[in-house]
């Protein structure tokens, strides 16, 4: 009895992995929506389990390299688990989890009964192939991960209530299907000089092509091709639509994880497989991405500030923090790096419960609009409570995680002597304040309109997990060791590599 | 030079009027074609990669030294398969487009948009004015 343990421990990757992708097509099969609800969360949080195993067994600086079907790397596929993917992992699939709990009321009012299992089904598709993503070794196993995992979003979006919804996930569709075959092209090239797709092995092989023009047009497709997933500015186009008119609860799943895997994505391509040397000192991709970004984040903040739906205004803010771990890789130390790596997780848990807490108070009044809004912190103070709490976390006001990747982020400029880029970033905070400041003024001090005075408290089975979210801020605000302290180390050997 | 790397020019030529089309047409169904033409251009620029001159498929029996690469062939299996599920989605959101808006032309959608965003701001602020009212009073 005493093996199995430690054989399940061995087999963990590929658990980790099977866990959400064989409970989608279970799910799939079930008319009962309740029910499909049940498997998808025990599985959700199963799968949950299974990263924070790999994230102990990784702790420290550990890699586990695990061989799919026991062909040995390079041949076969292999799954290669260190620190930054075990912490990918966990956002993924804590956050993953935590709104699925939350999703079932939410989905509910837009969807028939019977409808509702097929929408577990592809939400829990796209969690296995965002998991996918994150754990696989092979570059084109990434993209084949990636196509599954944007297959999964367009439908998600398209399920909206607006009609709207349907154009965005049109809109997204063109321009992710583009962004991926950008990708395909790109590792076409890389396949075309080495001969292998392992990315360990590509790693070893690319630094002897590094004058090769095949290998400069790969760089400059792949960049663009995963700029678009991660819509990173000026290639947000798809994002503020696909979140505003997603079904409510989705954009809290898809504002957590999808940009963000896809930015791991960039992370490991442009530090492992391309190398820091190559990306940054011969193709100069800081001297692109250090303006651009700092421009997204300007630009988009100060459009976040002047939007009058809720959900739009959170989406301009998702582009202006994806501009900021923009440019805390391209700062290219220490700092910079930590900050990009900790921000990640840090934005993903604070968008999500952001997106949930709202997706509680558009439960009651059904729309989004701020002037539909107003004064439901005296309606609703307990939905609202987390919202503040998770809009004070966004800005980054001490004690809370955002102040500590915002910190992070203003050291690594100053580390480089970039006093400009540190006064910038402190601007665009307060930009911040401004634009959460605005909904919070909305949802505490106006007046709640006649029709909306008497609504009750959200539902329980979303307002905890929103809780969850706003507690987890303070927590991560406080305690650092799992967020930045574990960044640091994954950022130090991402620069070490070079 | 030409002779020599046909494909290679014909996955350029594809490449290009596949990407032209998406940018250009207005048209959800056209651009889907688009996007199918620019997908088609990297599959046939996989498949020239893996091709030997002269080989055939990979037979391990005697006789047959000389091989093409199947792996690129392989892998382009699998891109074709996620090509036809995006052109299914693509066109069944776009079927679900004309059902809700009776267009499937890019212009008339945002048109019918733009009127409806005006008629609802006009709705909001008429709520927002009544709330002032009310307080006032």
């Amino acid at each position: 009895m005493s093996q199995i343990p430690s054989q399940l421990v061995e087999q963990l990757p590929a658990v980790q992995l099977l866990l959400t992708l064989l409970a989608a097509p279970i799910c799939s099969m079930f008319r009962n929506g309740d029910l499909s609800w049940r498997i998808a969360t025990v599985a959700s949080w199963a799968s949950v389990a299974c990263a924070f195993a790999l994230l102990h067994q990784v702790w420290g600086g550990g890699s586990i390299s695990y061989e799919m079907g026991g062909w040995p790397p390079p041949w076969g596929i292999e799954v290669v688990i260190d620190e930054l993917t075990a912490i990918v992992l966990l956002l993924v699939t804590l956050f993953g989890a935590l709104v699925m709990t939350a999703l079932r009321k939410s989905l509910s009012s837009i969807m028939r009964h019977q409808r509702q299992s097929l929408y577990y089904t592809t939400f829990l598709l796209c969690m296995a192939s965002l998991i996918g993503i994150t754990i696989t070794g092979d570059a084109f196993n990434v993209l084949v991960f990636l196509e599954i995992s944007s297959l999964a979003t367009y439908t998600l979006i398209a399920r909206g209530r607006d009609r709207r919804a349907l154009t965005a996930a049109f809109r997204y569709l063109i321009m992710g299907t583009i962004g991926a075959t950008f990708i395909l092209i790109a590792i076409g090239f890389m396949y075309m000089l080495t001969g292998t797709l392992n990315m360990a092995d590509l790693s070893e092989r690319l630094p002897e092509h590094y004058d090769n023009k095949v290998l400069h047009a790969s760089f400059a497709f792949f960049t663009i091709g995963i700029a678009l997933k991660v819509a990173m500015f000026p290639l947000h186009y798809w994002l503020p639509n696909a979140y505003t008119y997603s079904p409510k609860a989705t954009t809290a799943f898809l504002a957590a994880t999808a940009t963000k895997v896809s930015l791991y994505v960039m992370i490991r391509f442009i530090f492992d497989v391309y190398g820091v040397e190559f990306a940054f000192g011969q193709m100069q991709l800081g001297t692109l991405l250090v303006p651009l970004s700092i421009a997204g984040i300007l630009v988009a903040s100060l459009t976040a500030v002047f939007q009058d739906d809720a959900k739009r205004l959170l989406a301009w803010s998702s582009v202006a923090q994806l501009g900021y771990m923009a440019l805390g890789m391209a700062l290219l130390n220490a700092n910079g790096l930590t900050s990009a790596v900790t921000h990640m997780f840090n934005h993903a848990m604070m968008k999500a419960g952001l997106f949930l807490a709202l997706a509680t108070m558009i439960y009651r009044t059904q729309s989004s609009s701020l002037a539909a809004l107003s004064g439901i912190g005296r309606t609703m103070p307990w939905t609202t409570g987390a919202f503040a709490i998770l809009g004070i976390g966004l800005i980054g006001v001490p004690f809370t995680a955002g102040f500590v990747s915002k910190w992070y982020l203003v050291s690594g400029a100053l580390d480089k002597d970039w006093l400009p880029v540190a006064i910038l970033l402190i601007i665009s905070s307060l930009m911040a304040i401004a634009y959460i400041g605005k909904m919070l003024d909305v949802m505490y001090f106006k007046p709640a309109p006649a029709e909306f005075a008497d609504i009750k408290e959200g539902p329980k089975s979303m307002l905890i997990p929103c809780w969850i979210f706003a507690l987890l801020t303070i927590y991560f605000g406080i305690d650092t060791r799992l967020t930045a302290g574990l960044a640091g180390r994954v950022a130090s050997n991402l620069l070490g590599a070079s | 030079m030409i002779v020599g790397l046909f494909n290679y020019w014909i996955v350029i030529i594809l490449m290009m009027a596949g990407l032209y089309i998406v940018m250009s047409s207005g048209h959800l169904v056209k651009k889907i074609i688009g996007l199918n033409v620019f997908q088609t251009s990297v599959f046939i620029f996989f498949i020239s990669m893996g091709t030997v001159d002269g080989g055939t498929a990979p037979i391990l029996k005697d006789g047959f030294t000389v091989f093409s690469n199947p792996l690129p062939h392989v892998l382009i299996l699998t891109a074709i398969v996620v090509g036809v599920a995006t052109t299914a989605l693509g066109l069944a959101i776009s079927v679900r487009v004309f059902e809700a808006y009776g267009t499937v032309e890019e212009d008339e959608i945002t048109a019918i948009d733009r009127d409806n965003r005006k008629r609802e701001i006009s709705v909001s602020t008429v709520v927002t004015e009544s709330a002032q009212k009310e307080r006032d009073q």
